[in-house]
Order: structure tokens, then sequence, then C-alpha cells
């Protein structure tokens, strides 16, 4: 029989009469203060996303918790304070910096230099019309080729991308949502000519469609043909691609187009039991897939309300995922998430302070129990990083991980009373926000409604309502200013050749392929968009083998799915 | 009663950043004008357009894609080719130093770029609309 154990079971202690004391001698303290004036002395109250703060938390602030149910053990349901056992003492998280520019040549050598400098893994940054689904010498892509990321047209692009890369080794991320399932068909289809097979393959695919509604406008079909392809992938990846996640579910986009912490929480999770949901209603087990989903989140400058948005995170998935889903395997409660620092919180006056405000954000990520991290360079506002910012970004991250102890110890802020109970209001919150999703009937529906669009516009506008009034302080921009200083660093450019280059290359190579396996492999993929019990990923497969382009296929799926157009508010 | 100033904020190209064009438009909508906000993916031809049928006194175009130097002549061009040489044309977004002098060069008015305070921008809309207004009535 297991031995009794006399000890409380919520984490507030029953307080003694001393302690009581102790508490109304601070209480009347308080009578003789001097609150701070001058900068940043409007905001002592409220998180940058307005979440009530007091000056002090206690016991009392926790006294509702329970050890077990709300807590537990790192490696534990329902792993509030970490989805491993030991966490950083086992294993670091990746380092992944986001990166791509101008043409695959460019971008590889970045991917060279970063991978000789420590860094674990890739991720991806697409240019604009790759991102749309439109090729380099289309009439939408003028003037935007490689100018935000990589353009990449078709298969060629992609093996010149990966050239030299030991595909089978690293892990990728690409960062691509509406031509995700192409973006997919192209890394597999580059990695099987290295002989290199897909089963082994590593990475995500952002593939998360909803949050583009919602944040970052890179539709291309309506909702809900786009949750179909979700479906198939999912699948796919199911059975092909086991080490591969088939939707990275993100909030970084929702929180960078102006949302508040819960706001980013509460609608990041509820995209993922949609596609939960979604994967579920194609009549898949959920322990089958769900394991596969992963998570992206913001580092903002508000350094404990990030900590406790992670930590609120991890343990909504997981309640929801085995009580209301009905998922049995551990690996489908855990939340896994990537970071990358807040964009919007760097500036373009006093570059340099941004490498102390990714610090910071970084060390956040990291005593949230992040499993990998990109910090943003400190010219982040300016342009695209140049190789000298990058490596500053990356050195934050080694310096954090080797210099400052900070990953010895598993969640090093498990048990402080303030963190805990703003880890419990965060997910109050969001819980709060579920019901009212609900309420629209879904997030597709909400999206249609407008809802998220609106609370994030509003988060948005507010914010920056609070910076002329100087409520909250942005140092170099709204205290501190130096006008004279407008950045002395240098920044990367993108010539207008890359575009010219890019456009011939792509007409090139619609001379050189063959013409009638192109035209089949996408009449085949056409037929398989309106069959739902098809699955579009092995005839995307066969098409971009068949070297079609991106936007040739992309627009084939449009003639049978339609283009989605925004109504647009603000 | 006179009317009040009316605006075009508009995204063109595509860029999906909407955040700034969005704070905009509420900003002078809040200074007491009348905003049309376009959505994404506009055509300068039908961001001209637009401005000619609201009978529009000024146009701010946000661009954040590194598109700015093909995007903003486009619509002075138009401008031009449509007639409508009067509206003010302005726009911001992350567009560096040197290209922002070179683009006032070729008829932008104003560029503001981040960090700008919003009381900066209604002002500037405010005095060059206003002008605008007074001159064709
Ligand atoms: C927020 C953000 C996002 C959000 C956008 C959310 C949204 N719906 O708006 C998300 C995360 C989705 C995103 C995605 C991407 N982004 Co982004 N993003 C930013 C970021 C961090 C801040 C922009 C912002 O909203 N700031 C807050 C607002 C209030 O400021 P603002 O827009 O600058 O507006 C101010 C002024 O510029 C000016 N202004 C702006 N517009 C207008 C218009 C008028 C009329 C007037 C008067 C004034 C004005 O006044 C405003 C007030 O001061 C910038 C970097 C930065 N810190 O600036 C990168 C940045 C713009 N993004 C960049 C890139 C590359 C991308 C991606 C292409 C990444 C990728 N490869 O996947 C995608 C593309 C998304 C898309 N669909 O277009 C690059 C662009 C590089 C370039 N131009 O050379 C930047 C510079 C970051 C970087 N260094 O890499 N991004």
């Amino acid at each position: 029989m297991a031995k009794m154990i006399d000890r409380p079971s919520g984490l507030g202690a029953q307080p003694t009469a001393e302690f009581e004391q102790q508490r109304e001698r601070w209480e009347s303290a308080g009578a003789f203060r001097k609150p701070r004036k001058g900068p940043g002395s409007g905001a002592l109250d409220r998180t940058i996303s307005d979440l009530p703060l007091k000056a002090l938390y206690g016991p009392e602030d926790v006294a509702h918790l329970d050890l077990a149910r709300d807590l537990g053990y790192p490696g534990q349901y329902p792993y509030s304070r970490g989805i491993h056992p030991y966490m950083y003492r086992d294993r670091l998280w990746t380092m992944r910096q986001f990166a791509g520019f101008g043409n695959a040549r460019q971008t590889n050598e970045r991917y060279h230099f970063l991978l000789a400098q420590g860094q674990h893994g890739l991720s991806v940054a697409f240019d604009m019309p790759t991102l749309m689904g439109y090729d380099s010498d289309a009439p939408q892509a003028r003037g935007e080729v490689g100018k935000c990321g990589v353009a990449i047209d078709s298969l060629a692009d992609m093996e010149t991308l990966f050239d030299g890369i030991d595909m089978g080794d690293i892990t990728t991320s690409m960062t691509i949502n509406g031509p995700a399932c192409i973006a997919l068909a192209q890394y597999v289809a580059a990695a099987e000519k290295k002989g290199i097979p897909r089963k082994i393959l590593g990475g995500t695919v952002q593939a998360d469609i909803l949050k583009e509604y919602i944040a970052q406008k890179e539709w291309i079909f309506p909702p809900r043909p786009h949750m179909r392809i979700l479906a198939d992938m999912m699948r796919f990846c199911r059975d092909e691609m086991p080490r591969w996640n088939s939707i990275s579910v993100s909030g970084y986009h929702i929180r960078e187009a102006g949302s508040t912490a819960v706001q980013e929480l509460a609608f990041t999770l509820a995209d993922g039991f949609a596609y939960v949901e979604a994967g579920v209603n194609a009549g898949m087990d959920v322990d089958s897939f769900a394991p596969r989903l992963s998570f992206f989140f913001n580092a903002h400058i508000d350094f404990f309300e990030e900590i406790c948005k992670y930590r609120a995170a991890r343990r909504i998935w997981a309640r929801h995922l085995k009580e209301k889903y009905g998922a049995k395997d551990p690996r489908s409660w855990q939340l896994r998430f990537h970071t990358q620092t807040a964009g919007c919180s760097a500036t373009a006056q006093q570059p340099e302070n941004n490498i102390v405000r990714v610090a910071y954000e970084a060390l956040a990520a990291v005593l949230g129990g992040t499993q990998s991290l990109h910090t943003n360079s400190m010219d982040e506002v300016l342009a695209l990083p140049t190789e000298r910012s990058v490596e500053i970004a990356l050195r934050t991250q080694q310096v954090l991980a080797y210099e400052t102890n900070a990953t010895n110890v598993v969640d090093p802020l498990g048990g402080s009373y303030f963190v805990e109970a703003l880890t419990d209001e965060m997910e109050r919150q969001a819980e709060e926000y579920f019901a009212q999703i609900e309420e629209y009937g879904g997030v597709i529906e909400a999206i249609e409604a407008g809802f998220f669009q609106r609370e994030i516009a509003d988060a948005s506008y507010r914010y920056q309502r609070s910076l002329e009034t100087k409520d909250r302080i942005i140092v170099g921009v709204n205290a501190f200013e130096r006008p004279e200083d407008r950045g002395e660093i240098e920044l990367l450019k993108i010539g207008e050749e890359i575009e010219r280059g890019q456009a011939q290359s792509v007409a090139e190579l619609r001379n050189r392929r063959d013409a009638g396996t192109v035209g089949r492999t996408l009449e085949r993929l056409q037929r398989a968009c309106k069959d739902p019990a098809d699955n579009v990923m092995p005839h995307l497969i066969a098409s971009v083998n068949a070297y079609a382009t991106e936007g040739e296929i992309v627009q084939a799926m449009v003639e049978v799915y339609g283009r989605y157009t925004e109504r647009a508010a603000f | 009663m006179i009317r009040p100033l009316r605006v075009i904020v508009a995204k063109a190209g595509l860029d999906g950043h909407d955040r700034g064009a969005k704070v905009i438009a509420r900003a002078l909508r809040d200074a007491g004008m009348e905003v049309i906000y376009t959505g994404l993916f506009q055509t300068p031809e039908q961001i001209v357009q637009t401005a000619i049928q609201e009978d529009a006194d000024g146009i701010g175009l946000s661009i954040l894609s590194g598109a700015h130097m093909t995007l903003f002549p486009l619509v002075v061009e138009q401008l031009r080719a449509q007639g409508a040489e009067d509206i003010v044309f302005f726009g911001g977004g992350t567009i560096p130093p040197e290209d922002a002098e070179e683009l006032k060069r070729r008829g932008v008015r104003e560029i503001f770029t981040p960090g700008a305070p919003l009381s900066q921008i209604v002002e500037f809309v405010q005095r060059e609309c206003g002008k605008r207004r007074q001159l064709v009535g």
C-alpha cells in the first residue's frame, strides 16, 4: 500500500499567525509609499497586454491551485512545468534562425554560414510571390522578387537551396502556408533526388492557414478547401513522414498583428483545436496525428507575462487533448513549441538597443520551456538581416545556453506566487475566449464574422495610443530619443537584378522540361482536388517532379477552389 | 457645413502587413476625417480609381514588403495618367531613408517610417489635405 504523506495538496500553505502579522506590516507600509514618477510610471499596474498586476503576490494568490492537478512534474500531465523531465539538462533548444533572401544560391550560402557558426536547424523564409503562389515572372510579382525572402519557383530552386546540405540529418522548418503543400512536395522531391527517403526527413511546414485569415494574410483559397488540403497533409505525414510536423500552429503572427498575450494564447490554441477536429472529422484517430502538431509563439518584451503564456499554453493543450478530445498517447498532450522574439518590439531608432531586447525575450522563451528559438537581428525594423547582425543574434542564444546557467534547473520559476497566479489567470481568460469562439460556431465562422480581426485591431490601436500618451515607454522612440541617430548600421540590399535573373530562369525552365508530363500531372492533381476521397499530396509530388512551377500548380488548384477575398475593415 | 477631409488608406502589391495601415486609418478617423481603407493587394490603377470615385483629398500608401520603389512610382504615374495630381499622395512603411528621399523627388509628398508618432502624421494630413481642399473646393 502506498504510504500516505501528510502534505497539503494546494500551493498556498496555511499561514501562521506570525506570517499574517508580517503581511499586515507590509500592507501598512503602503500608507507611506511614494510611488515612482516619470517614464513608465503609468504602466505599473498592467502588463503590456493590459492584464492587471499587483505590487506583490503571496500564498493567498495561489491557494486555489492544486499541486497535482495544476502543476505536476516536468514531463508529466498537465506539463505546466515543461514537457521533458530534465528539460535543457538533457537537450538544449534548437537554435534555428529564420533566413532567406534573393535567390536560392544566395540563401544556400547563408545556410552554410549559419551551420558553420553552430546553428542546429534550418528555417526557410520565402519571398512574397512564393508565399502567395505566384512565379517570379508573374505581373503580381513585380518589385517583390527576393525582397522578403528567397524566391522558389520550382523544384530546381529547392534543389539549389539545399545544395551541399544533408537533408537526412538536418531538420528544416518552412514558413509557408497557402502553398505549404507544394513546398512540402518540393522538399520531399529534392531529398529523394539525393537518395534520401521521405520517411527519415525531419522538420516542419507551417501550413497554419487559419492564422493567415486571422493575422498574416497569405491565403490563396477559401478556408474550407484549405482545411481539406491540410487534412490530406496530416494523413500523408502520418503514413509516410513519421518525423515531420504537419502543421506549426502559430501565435507569432497573431501577436505581431497587434494582439495581446491572452489573445495570442487563446486564438492559437483555438486554431490548434480546429485542426484536431479537422483530422478527427476526416476519419483519423486523434493519437495518430496530434503528436505531429507543433506550435510557434512570440516572445514579447513583457518578461513574466510571456513565461506565463507558455506555461498556460502547455496546460490548456494537455487538458483539452486529454479530456475533450480523448487522446490517450501522452505525446498528443504535449505542446511542443518554437519561439521567435518579437519583431514589433524592435526599433529603427538606436538599432543596437534591439540586441538587448532580444536577449531578454530569448531568456523568457527559455524560462518558459521552448523547444526551439529564433532571435531577431538588430536590423529587424530596417531590412532582412546582414550576416553580421544575424551572427550577433545567434551568439545571443549561445551566451544564454552556455554562459548564464539559466538552463541548469528545470522550470526555475515554477512555484513563484506571481508566475503561478498569472499563468492561471491567463488560462482562465483563454477559456473565456474559447467560449466566445464556440458561440460563433467555431474558428472559421468567427473568421468569417471578422471576430479575431476586430479584437486584434482594437488591441493594436490601444497599444499604439499608449505610446502616444507615453503610458508605455519605448527607449529611443518616445523617451531617451536622440533625433540625430537614424542608425548607422550597414543594411542588406536586394537588387533588381535578382528579379530579372529569377524571371529569366523560370522562363527557361518552362522551355526545358517536358510540357506533356506537366499537363498530365496537373490534370490528375485537379481531379484529386475535386475528389475528397483522394489525397492531393502524391499528385503534388508528381507535378513538382515534372518541374511544374509553383504558380502553375496554384493556378490549377485555383481553377477548382477559387480565390479568397477578405472583407477588410479597420 | 464643410465636408470633412476624405482620405484613402491603401495597401498594394502582395504585401499583407496591415497592422500599420489600420492604425493610421483609425488615427485619421479619430481626428475627424473620413477614411476609406482599400484592403490588401490593390493595383496602383485601382487605388487611384478609388480615390477619384470617392473624391478623396489624399492617398496614404503603406508598404513594408520592400516593393516601395516599384509601387509608389506607379501610383504617381497613375495619378498623372488619370489627371488627379492634386490628390495629396503620401505613405509609410519599411523604407530606408535614401529611398524615401528618392520617392519624394519623384512626387511622393511625404514618407513616414517606423516610430513616427501618430500626432505628426495626423498633423501632416490635416495640413496638406486641407490645402488641397482650399484649392479644389
Ligand atoms: C508585424 C510584422 C509582421 C506581421 C504582420 C501582421 C500584420 N497583419 O500586419 C507578420 C508576423 C504576419 C509578418 C509577416 C511577414 N513579414 Co513582417 N514584419 C512585421 C514587423 C515586425 C512590424 C511591422 C508593424 O506592424 N509595426 C507596427 C506598425 C504600427 O508600424 P509600421 O507598419 O511600421 O507603421 C508605422 C510607420 O511605418 C508609418 N506607416 C506605415 N504605413 C503607413 C501608411 C501611411 C499612409 C502613413 C501615413 C504612415 C505609415 O506609420 C506607422 C506609425 O509609426 C516588421 C519589422 C518592424 N519592426 O518594423 C516586419 C517586416 C516588415 N516583415 C518582414 C518580412 C520579410 C515578413 C515576411 C515576408 C516574412 C516571411 N518571409 O515569411 C512575412 C510577410 C507577411 C505578409 N503577408 O506580407 C520584413 C520586410 C523586409 C523588407 N521590406 O525589406 C520586416 C522589415 C522584418 C525583417 N527585417 O525581416 N510580419
